[in-house]
């Protein structure tokens, strides 16, 4: 797969696509961490585990809505860029992508519920479980998504082979019928825990709650190489083609590597309790291995046969999304900078 | 039933449940700014308390929109692939703006919410302004990508496939000017209507905060009355804009059954054998007049269209004849309200919120606006069946393959049910029942608004 692609070739679908990317990137940082401080806040335990839940809310708060609006912006890129490939995982993958709406929306209401509940009791309770229930189980069906895609089981059929397509074969087996897709799919539940753990480290205001959160990182980064030492060997064993775009040619082992600097410098800023560097080294870590998802598609947009640049829609509806990105970043970015000035820093606390 | 039709009811669901949040969404921060507007320019606690209760129904609100406008944005692609593939290219512009608009509102939403105490009060009041701003484009930009539905243009099809894309012309569609002006008129009445009709209640049934109460009727008023007033003007070009377009949607909502003359028809039943109306009063040259100033002007009648080129007549006959009533209703007591507050002015009369015959309208006219809204949105979209592109795709034709989709629906219906539960339990446990009739007025650090830090929101052993 990506061993044909000897080099990167920049055209409008290649932008469009790559933009996607970098908004599933943006994605995968921030609201990925929301659903990790979700399963933080499921596990938490002990005499301080209030403190814990509320350390994490705090965290999430202010910017969960802006955090989720990526996940958006890559659904309607694809539709608007690509919306032969939008029509065709839509249909193929119904049933997973239906599991993941319903997390969304519990996970997001209930949250919401939860910190406007102002009363303390079973019911206020309950939001939170709910909550937290849906930050476990909708990362793992967005890995299970992705992990399909990216080993060809959704490739797009010929009219012949729809007619005698089963059910099953259709809707079911893409996603259940290899072990891969789902051990993506817990990948990315670590990896939204891990990342969500070395944030809390920054984001903690006493002590206990660093050195809480602090061995939970060390703990989910290890859980972590050990799925993605599980992944590849499933890759392996299952689909040697997917397995060789991830291991072979100069550009994926580079990946590799990156990613496991980034998860060594982790390591060691946690050991240290350099908890500013950890969060960074925890960031990289995350979008190396999203970026190495990417290099390994590319150029298939759908895995084995549909590149890119064939499901690309018209040029001047790229051209012209291309133009409103660019302006749209131009009054996002600062706007960003500003809600992350005024929540993520410690001055302005009054 | 068949998938389609689940799949079509489904659509119908979500978008309904949807879009009374969104235009909580832009109606409500429009309300918020002015009170806060209004305790800075008068330093009246009563107004910074108002703000600050609005803000929080509206965190509230928010989510639940937030939540439900990204199963929309699934849901065009699980239930509608076909249609995506096709329109995704010439109606992504709108959807890619609103995208933006969201992100601006989202962003500013969450400093407004969580940062009363972090930054300056105009940077605050500020906040609320682009949020008032961010949610009402978000919505016109939508309402350019359904009214792209009713009057399709920037494309052509050429042997099945869509060439001569052009977004830009696609976007600003004919029906669309007339379209975002009715909606967004609509999200102010409703919201005002709805929000003044509680602060009705409370002050009808009387309450010891009446003061907070009458600024609270008062700003909703201010933000209702007018929309209400020239939503009508807006209805009827909205009509006009129809009957250029959408003859066949025309003749369906105004039930106007015959190709000749056309009546005014109120009420009434539609035979569709007989093409007869029972139980209807027709004011005769009526609608001619409407459309045409002139009532001898001749309109296509629902015969005219081939049977099956037509959507079901009785529903979009009745859903139009409550739109009408309700908005007729709303815009007789805008008027009432305005001509009572001029006579205020000069000295005759009692203020408007001691007015208790006025108080129980507007209480009883609250709902009246989402009715209203509903309605239209049903008119709109059942009017335009069977086609999901007016004259260029068929509903029938752009629904997904994937069988079996009374799952999905079953799975959507119980989480709406279960969200509109949660969220009315929760609105009347935490803004009216615990709410100012139990706190001191003035005492605004009584509220459990969570900022950083707080522990307000959390639950202690
Ligand atoms: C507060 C809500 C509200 C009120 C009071 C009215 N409407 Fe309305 N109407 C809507 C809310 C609405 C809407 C829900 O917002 C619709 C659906 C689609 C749209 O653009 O606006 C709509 C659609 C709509 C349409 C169809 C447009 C189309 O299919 O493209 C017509 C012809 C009218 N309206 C006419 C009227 C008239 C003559 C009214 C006068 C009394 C009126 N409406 C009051
Ligand atoms: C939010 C307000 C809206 C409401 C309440 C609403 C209501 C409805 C209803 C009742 C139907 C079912 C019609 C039928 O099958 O008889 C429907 C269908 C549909 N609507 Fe809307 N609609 C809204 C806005 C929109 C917008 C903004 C879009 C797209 C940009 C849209 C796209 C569709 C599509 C794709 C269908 C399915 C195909 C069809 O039945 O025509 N709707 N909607
Ligand atoms: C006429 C119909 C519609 C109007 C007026 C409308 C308007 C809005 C508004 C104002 C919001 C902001 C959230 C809020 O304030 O509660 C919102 C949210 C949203 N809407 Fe709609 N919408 C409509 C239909 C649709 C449709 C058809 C889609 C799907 C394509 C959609 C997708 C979304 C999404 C994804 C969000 C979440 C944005 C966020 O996270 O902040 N909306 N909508």
């Amino acid at each position: 797969m990506a061993a044909a692609a000897t080099e990167l070739a920049w055209t409008l679908p290649h932008a469009v696509a790559g933009t996607m990317v970098l908004s599933l990137n943006a994605y995968v940082l921030l609201g990925g961490a929301d659903f990790g401080g979700g399963v933080w806040d499921l596990f938490a335990r002990g005499k301080d585990r209030d403190a814990q839940r509320m350390l994490i809310a705090d965290a999430i708060g202010p910017i969960w809505e802006a955090n989720h609006v990526w996940l958006i912006l890559v659904v309607v890129l694809l539709f608007s860029c690509f919306p032969k490939a939008f029509a065709h995982l839509a249909t193929e993958l119904h049933i997973p992508i239906t599991v993941m709406l319903v997390g969304i929306v519990l996970r997001g209401s209930a949250f919401t519920f939860r910190t406007y509940d102002s009363k303390r009791d079973h019911v206020q309770r309950r939001w939170g479980r709910i909550f937290s229930v849906a930050s476990l189980l909708t990362p793992v069906i967005l890995g299970v998504c992705l992990g399909a895609v990216a080993s060809g089981a959704v490739p797009i059929r010929s009219i012949e082979s729809l007619r005698t397509v089963t059910f099953g074969e259709r809707f079911i087996d893409p996603w259940a019928r290899s072990p891969f897709p789902w051990a993506v799919g817990l990948l990315t539940l670590v990896l939204f825990a891990f990342l969500a753990a070395s944030y809390l480290t920054v984001e903690a205001t006493d002590d206990r709650m660093r050195t809480l959160f602090r061995r939970r990182a060390q703990q989910s980064q290890v859980v972590l190489l050990v799925l993605a030492m599980a992944t590849l060997m499933i890759a392996r064993a299952e689909n040697p083609l997917l397995f060789q775009g991830l291991t072979q040619g100069r550009t994926a082992l580079t990946m590799h590597a990156i990613t496991a600097i980034a998860a060594a410098t982790s390591l060691w800023a946690l050991a240290t309790r350099r908890f500013q560097v950890a969060r960074l080294a925890a960031a990289a870590q995350a979008s190396f291995i999203l970026w190495g998802w990417a290099w390994t598609q590319y150029p298939w947009m759908l895995p084995p046969d549909r590149t890119i640049t064939e499901l690309a829609a018209p040029r001047i509806t790229l051209e012209i999304t291309l133009g409103m990105l660019a302006v749209g970043t131009m009054i996002l970015l600062p706007s960003f900078v500003y809600l992350f000035r005024v929540f993520k820093t410690r001055e302005g606390v009054e | 039933m068949t998938d389609l039709l689940f799949a079509r009811s489904q659509m119908a669901m979500s978008l309904a449940f949807h879009i009374i949040f969104a235009v909580v969404g832009v109606g409500m921060p429009a309300l918020m700014v002015i009170a806060e507007w209004r305790w800075l320019t008068s330093r009246d606690p009563l107004h910074l308390e108002l703000a600050k209760r609005w803000a929080k129904g509206t965190a509230i609100l928010f989510a639940v929109g937030a939540v439900s406008g990204t199963v929309l944005s699934f849901e065009l692609g699980l239930l509608w692939p076909t249609f995506m593939e096709h329109a995704g290219a010439v109606i992504g512009m709108p959807f890619s703006l609103e995208g933006f608009a969201f992100f601006t509102e989202a962003i500013f939403l969450g400093i407004y919410l969580y940062g009363w105490k972090r930054i300056s009060p105009r940077a605050h009041l500020a906040a609320g302004v682009v949020v008032a701003v961010s949610g009402a484009l978000s919505g016109a930009f939508v309402v350019c990508a359904n009214a792209w539905m009713n009057a399709p243009t920037g494309f052509r099809i050429v042997n099945d496939v869509v060439t001569d894309v052009d977004p830009v012309a696609a976007m600003f569609n004919a029906a669309a000017p007339s379209q975002i002006v009715h909606m967004t008129l609509a999200s102010f009445a409703a919201t005002g209507f709805a929000v003044a009709g509680i602060h009705a209640f409370a002050l009808r049934r009387g309450t010891p905060h009446r003061a907070f109460h009458r600024a609270a009727l008062q700003i909703a008023l201010w933000v209702g009355l007018p929309a209400a007033l020239v939503q009508p003007l807006a209805g009827d070009w909205s009509a006009r804009s129809v009957a250029e377009r959408q003859p066949m949607k025309l003749a369906a909502m105004e039930g106007h059954l015959k190709t000749g003359p056309a009546a005014f028809v109120i009420g009434g039943w539609p035979n569709l054998e007989t093409l007869e109306h029972t139980g209807a009063i027709e004011i005769p040259g009526g609608l001619s007049f409407l459309l045409h100033g002139d009532s001898k002007a001749i309109v296509k009648g629902v015969d005219a269209f081939p049977p099956d080129e037509r959507p079901p007549l009785a529903i979009v006959h009745l859903a139009f004849q409550i739109m009408i009533a309700c908005g007729s209703v709303m815009a007789a007591l805008s008027l009432w309200g305005g001509w009572r507050s001029w006579r205020r002015r000069r000295g005759h009369g009692v203020a408007l919120p001691d007015d208790r015959r006025f108080l129980t309208a507007v209480v009883l006219a609250g709902p009246l606006g989402f009715i209203a809204l509903e309605a239209g949105w049903t008119v709109t979209e059942v009017g335009r069946q069977p086609w999901i592109v007016q004259g260029i795709m068929r509903t029938a034709d752009a629904v997904t393959p994937m069988p079996g989709l009374v799952v999905s629906f079953a799975v959507f219906t119980a989480l709406y049910i279960g969200l509109a539960v949660a969220v009315v339990f929760l609105l009347w446990r935490q803004i009216l029942k615990t709410g100012v009739s139990q706190t001191p007025l003035g005492l605004t650090s009584e509220l459990p608004i969570p900022t950083p830090g707080s522990t307000a929101s959390y639950p202690t052993p």
